[in-house]
């Protein structure tokens, strides 16, 4: 196979932007938490391909591994947390929670 | 072929995330990001990481997406007076304004692209990478040489089973 490594570089830059700009652009608390994935998929990008070159020891498609692991824990904790909120403001529109403000 | 095959899963992933990030439709970008992830699959086949593709299927369309999806219907806030049950629900995000999105992402996305051309990584370019299958290679780290963060996985998992229902739960008893 030839495809250049560099590209996969390229690709992963590409999704971590497009993902900074889903947190920073949208309003919805989900839309951000989807934002926070695709970010975590850029940098998973990253290391496997590096890992490439590496295969006796595989370290980074294992980092991106236990990246995964976490990655799921906290999309469960951040959509129970979510919830939490929603029941307690009645919105998940985050620029509608300003109570600290009032 | 490899290539061609690259680029259309390169064009797939770009797209569906752009699409992600240009709908409003918050049931619609979850569906975007479903394909967002099954390209980045793909790109970790042809990165030879055959585990991590399956894995990246299993966790991330199979089970984080799934909770996403729930999530947006339970936090579904219905509009008893538009509902119409012959009109499409539309769970729609608002925007904060497109400039500093594009500033910053744009800045990050620049500043990355011109490191990554001009940087020579010795790595990448010390012989051919080989495509032999990882799973085997994977096991044996994960009981050798990462078995100390493997438990620690396993821990971190149960308390995040643990936390999330009790986060999700605890007003039920008011």
């Amino acid at each position: 196979m030839e495809i250049n490594s560099g590209l996969f570089l390229l690709v992963g830059a590409a999704l971590f932007s497009i993902g900074l700009a889903i947190v920073i652009l949208k309003r919805h608390a989900i839309m951000v938490l989807m934002g926070i994935e695709l970010m975590l998929n850029a940098v998973n990008l990253n290391l496997i391909a590096f890992s490439q070159h590496d295969p006796v020891r595989l370290q980074g498609q294992l980092f991106s591994l236990f990246v995964m692991i976490v990655a799921a824990a906290e999309a469960a904790i951040a959509l129970a947390i979510i919830l939490q909120v929603y029941r307690h403001f009645n919105t998940v529109q985050l620029d509608e929670m300003n109570e600290l403000k009032k | 072929m490899v290539q061609i095959v690259f680029y259309l899963f390169v064009l797939f992933t770009l797209g569906s995330a752009l699409a992600v990030l240009l709908t409003k439709n918050v049931l619609y970008a979850a569906f975007f990001l479903l394909l967002t992830l099954l390209g980045v699959a793909g790109l970790f086949v042809l990165a030879g990481a055959d585990f991590l593709a399956v894995s990246q299927i299993m966790i991330y369309v199979g089970g984080v997406l799934v909770l996403i999806i729930f999530g947006v219907m339970l936090t579904h806030k219905t509009d008893t007076a538009k509902t119409d049950y012959t009109e499409p629900n539309f769970i729609l995000t608002k925007h904060r304004s497109w400039l500093w999105a594009l500033l910053v992402a744009g800045g990050i996305f620049s500043v990355l692209y011109r490191a990554l051309v001009r940087g020579n990584f010795v790595l990448l370019n010390q012989g051919e990478p080989s495509y032999r299958s990882t799973v085997g290679t994977i096991g044996r780290q994960l009981m050798t040489e990462y078995l100390i963060p493997f438990e620690i996985a396993g821990v971190l998992l149960l308390v995040a089973l643990i936390g999330a229902t009790t986060i999700a739960a605890s007003s039920r008893t008011k």
